[in-house]
């Protein structure tokens, strides 16, 4: 693979091999059967106006460093925010004591899946223009400019313009002997174009498709993604949007766009697939899972069209990685084979405990300040290799619903009952688009909805969708990831009107 | 430049100075937040991760004139940033931003309540949990000897933020912030319970009380009711009141108000300042002061948005109600759009109070009232369905108990609910005397809430959920 870019030196000159030295000696003094140190910085910027005019632009740097120790199989956490030797062993000395107090209460003993160690190790994400090398002006330059299209247009009466931008860098040394550094760019920027009717009080808004993207900011200049058509239509479309009748709830064939798809494979499978949930170690916060290890290999998640994998490998997916926080190599695996439950997603610690020979590698942490947790690969719906285009898919349905792009989202602690929303809806009426409607919702439970995929869209129509703010653990930890998917078509879903809901 | 000692070892007053003195802009305001929390957290009657941090930010709020008026630029560095190259980028991307909309002058006089500029800042450490974790491990045999399972988690965190400005302010707020969860399932995780509450400093906190509130509910549980989707008489106790009203309370922005585009607009122009929202007196509030709900008395702005001002830190942030006795009185309102707007300025201070003055009864003198009805326990999963009644969305969960001629007497299924807290407001026919309570759904950012118990008449349960 060419890797056009290296890690910065900056981070590099920091004293990571002394921090190290410091730490793991510390630990293995005082007892520890594992530590690790992790040492990262994070850049993030967020620029953000309202209606063409600069509202915020901010611009903050994470840096820290953190111990984890397995102490006579108890975990113990520390992280603190100075760099030298003397706190690195400090941290390491309070992990224990973190592990001695919360000895009181733990009745399973750790221990890590064995993974191969990764002795002097380097990954850099796919990007090619560093968003912190380009001048503010000329970023918020540029919303500013995408901004006024949109203003221009007859009916958009606000607009809002924001871009976040990240850059994660991260060290990671434990006492078998892996070293890793990386360095992760990526990107989400974000247009939403509103028109406001004062006699009627009402109301209606339009954001744009662009999904977040582990890129640089080439997203916004280069060919990768069609700001200059997507910024053209919108204001006709939310003009057709606010005209449009509301919709009569009831039982639709659905036609979803990877726009929107991509979110209810977020909630109803990538969740779900959790094993840390499936075990019940989010069970007071995030939740469960209604796919139990004891339905591994048999539960029928969805229709035998259903192929779902995991990965940390997609190029510019956003929980791609060259090494988890625990050392584990990216790697790709089956979630769900024809329909079946077949994988998990796992850390080190559970593979241990699943007698599975190796973690697939999705421990994370969001920040130098937070412990690794199992947090989402890129879970994503294959295309079926010879499948239709999205026209053609339409072009099946006698009276449907095409949705497109993600608005609302809500579902179980279970992941059984969801609601979505969107941004646009079209009535489908023998095989062609009739017009938009509004007031949309579509309501399903998990198995039933992907048991009533019955036609999955080909390679032309796949789309890597994601999310920079997937929530997870307590302390809360904000994990970005990414989900591809080709258009797929779902038979009979119940359609709810919102305002009828609402009780008006 | 700063007497030859290294940032890492600079109080966090010496580094505001620093920063201060080191401004080539026309104005700067500057401040350093000192944080250490710690927190255990289990599953199953076991521990899962714990941990405990230290860190510190530092946030310089630079402000130039470019002539076609105020810009500002704002940077934050965690740990021992270089004074020198910190307020040199934050002076940068003042240059680079451009004319602020919210520009006004700086503040100058000094907010009532502040704290000890020169005392040192407060601190936390895994020793709070010292009597914790053992009885914690109590409630744990106690469960196992039940045939149930306890999850939850415990965090304690003190912030110290100390503001500088370069028209003098110099302000100290300390924030002790504490939640426990404990969440208690049968070995199947069919039948599942919560109870939880927030602290200033673990104390006031009784593993037993929360272990025993536990079992009760464990209790009602026993025998299980399964009911349609519909609406129902529900009583929405103070954890789910909170998180409707938490909601709501984001949502009070007046510049939205104002352009149109949130539930507060009115039909034709304006906001709908004075109108009545709710039959019952309730009043909804927030107080700095209000007691074991102690928030920061001025306010500290990282970032401009609608609803805040870098402009304004340091401003004073005073007792405020939003609604007052049913009618809508007060939106959120930076001192730049209270200019344009000639309305007053207003601050979102980080507590939220509801309550009904003429209230007489305790929760479970309602519950003891019921006919028949819905006692829920917490929403989760809440999303914006429709910003134009702000419907919400979301689920009943960790127990909806069927009340039967005053008793509990059985747990019914979960359902999605599709809900807006202002019409809520306007149905609900009783509350409860107010207590203190934690936010189920948003105890991630906001802790300090106190609320009544609701009576809805008709609260939409829009379909079943099968999750337990």
């Amino acid at each position: 693979m060419l890797q056009a870019r290296s890690v910065d030196e900056s981070f590099l000159a920091l004293p990571l091999s002394a921090l190290t030295d410091a730490a793991l000696t510390r630990a293995v003094d005082l007892g520890c059967e594992h530590a690790d140190i992790r040492v990262e910085r994070i850049r993030t910027q967020t620029i953000s106006l309202r209606d063409a005019r600069p509202e915020a632009v901010t611009d903050g740097e994470d840096l820290g460093l953190a111990v984890r120790v397995v102490h006579e199989g108890t975990w113990g956490f520390a992280a603190g925010v100075v760099l030298t030797a003397a706190e690195a062993v400090r941290l390491a000395e309070e992990a224990v004591v973190v592990a001695k107090v919360s000895a009181a209460i733990n009745t399973d003993r750790v221990e890590l899946a064995p993974e191969p160690v990764h002795a002097d190790a380097t990954y850099v994400s796919d990007y090619e223009v560093d968003p912190f090398d380009v001048p503010d002006v000329d970023k918020t330059g540029l919303l500013a400019e995408f901004s006024e299209r949109l203003l221009a247009a007859d009916g958009v009466e606000h607009v809002r313009a924001s871009c976040m931008h990240v850059k994660e860098q991260k060290y990671y040394a434990d006492t078998a002997g892996t070293r890793t550094r990386q360095q992760r760019v990526r990107i989400h920027p974000d247009l939403t174009a509103l028109t406001v009717d004062r006699a009627t009080g009402s109301f209606e808004s339009m954001r744009t498709l662009a999904p977040p993207a582990g890129r640089g900011w080439e997203y916004l200049t280069g060919g990768s993604w069609d700001w200059a058509g997507e910024l053209a239509e919108i204001p006709e479309l939310l003009r057709e949007k606010t005209k449009a009748p509301s919709v009569e709830a009831g039982r639709y064939d659905l036609v979803i766009d990877p726009s929107n798809l991509w979110l209810t494979i977020h909630e109803s499978i990538g969740h779900a697939t959790e094993l840390d949930r499936a075990l019940g170690y989010e069970a007071a916060y995030a939740g469960t899972s209604f796919a139990t290890p004891d339905q591994l290999g048999t539960l029928q998640y969805g229709s035998p069209l259903l192929q779902i994998t995991g990965d940390r490998t997609a190029p510019h997916g956003l929980s791609t990685v060259g090494w988890d926080d625990e050392g584990v190599a990216g790697q790709e695996w089956d979630i769900v084979s024809d329909g079946v439950l077949v994988g998990y997603q796992v850390d080190r610690n559970m593979a241990r405990l699943r007698g599975l020979p190796r973690s697939n590698g999705c421990a994370f942490a969001d920040s130098p300040g937070h412990v690794p947790v199992q947090r989402m690969a890129n879970v994503s719906l294959r295309p079926a290799p010879d499948g239709p285009s999205t026209e053609e898919i339409i072009g099946g349905v006698e009276r449907g619903i095409y949705v497109v792009g993600d608005k609302s989202w809500s579902i179980d602690m279970q992941r059984y009952n969801f609601q979505f929303t969107g941004q646009r809806f079209y009535r489908i009426e023998d095989g062609t688009l009739a017009g938009q409607l509004r007031d949309v919702a579509y309501q399903a439970t998990t198995t039933d909805f992907w048991g009533s995929m019955s036609v999955v869209g080909g390679p032309q129509t796949y789309v890597l969708g994601g999310a920079f703010n997937c929530g997870k653990a307590q302390p809360g930890q904000a994990a970005p990831v990414s989900h591809g998917c080709p258009t797929a078509r779902f038979d009979q879903v119940s359609v709810l009107n919102t305002v009828q809901e609402a009780g008006r | 430049m700063t007497a030859g000692r290294a940032v890492g070892r600079m109080t966090a007053q010496e580094l505001v100075e620093a920063c201060l003195a080191a401004s080539t802009a026309d104005a700067q305001i500057t401040y350093v937040t000192e944080h250490a929390e710690a927190n255990l957290r289990w599953a199953a009657n076991s521990l899962t991760t714990n941990g405990a941090m230290r860190s510190r930010s530092v946030v310089v709020v630079s402000f130039v004139d470019g002539g076609a008026g105020m810009a500002a630029g704002s940077v934050s560095r965690t740990g021992t940033p270089d004074v020198a190259e910190l307020v040199a980028a934050s002076e940068r991307a003042a240059r680079g931003a451009g004319p602020a909309e919210d520009a006004v002058p700086l503040v100058a006089e000094a907010p009532p309540g502040a704290g000890d500029w020169s005392a040192d800042p407060a601190e936390t450490s895994i020793e709070v949990f010292a009597e914790f974790a053992p009885a914690l491990g109590q409630a744990f045999g106690e469960a196992r000897d039940r045939g149930e399972l306890l999850f939850g988690f415990a965090e304690h965190s003190m912030s110290t933020t100390y503001l500088g400005s370069s028209t003098g302010l110099r302000l100290r707020t300390d924030q002790p912030t504490g939640r426990v969860e404990l969440n208690g399932k049968s070995p199947d995780f069919a039948r599942s319970v919560w109870s939880g509450t927030s602290t200033r400093d673990f104390r006031d906190v009784s593993v037993a009380a929360l272990a025993a509130d536990v079992e009760k509910k464990m209790g009602w549980s026993q025998r299980r009711v399964d009911l349609p989707a519909g609406r129902y008489e529900t009583l929405l106790p103070p954890s789910a009141v909170s998180d409707l009203m938490i909601y709501l309370y984001w949502t009070m922005e007046a510049r939205d108000a104002d352009e149109g585009r949130n539930v507060f607009a009115r039909t034709g122009g304006g906001n709908r300042i004075g109108d009545r929202l709710a039959d019952l007196p309730l009043t909804l509030r927030s107080d700095p002061a209000y007691a074991g709900l102690e928030a920061a008395p001025f306010q500290v702005v990282p970032a401009s948005s609608g609803s805040a001002s870098v402009f304004d830190n340091g401003l004073a942030a005073p007792a405020i109600d939003w609604i007052s006795d049913g009618v809508l009185t007060n939106l959120v309102r930076p001192r730049a759009w209270a200019l344009e707007q000639t309305a007053p300025a207003t601050v979102a201070v980080d507590n939220l109070i509801l309550e009904d003055r003429s209230a007489t009864v305790d929760p479970a003198e309602m519950i003891a009232a019921t006919e028949r009805g819905l006692l829920l326990t917490t929403l989760w999963y809440i999303r914006e369905v429709d910003p134009q009644t702000l419907l919400l969305t979301g689920l009943t969960r960790d127990g909806v108990f069927l009340v039967e001629d005053g008793e509990v007497t059985g747990a019914v299924n979960n359902f999605r609910f599709n809900e807006s807290p202002v019409d809520l407001l306007g149905r609900a026919v009783q509350a409860s005397r107010t207590e203190r309570t934690l936010p189920r759904e948003w105890n991630d950012w906001f802790t300090r809430a106190a609320m009544p118990m609701l009576r809805v008449p008709d609260f939409n349960m829009s379909s079943v959920s099968p999750a337990s």
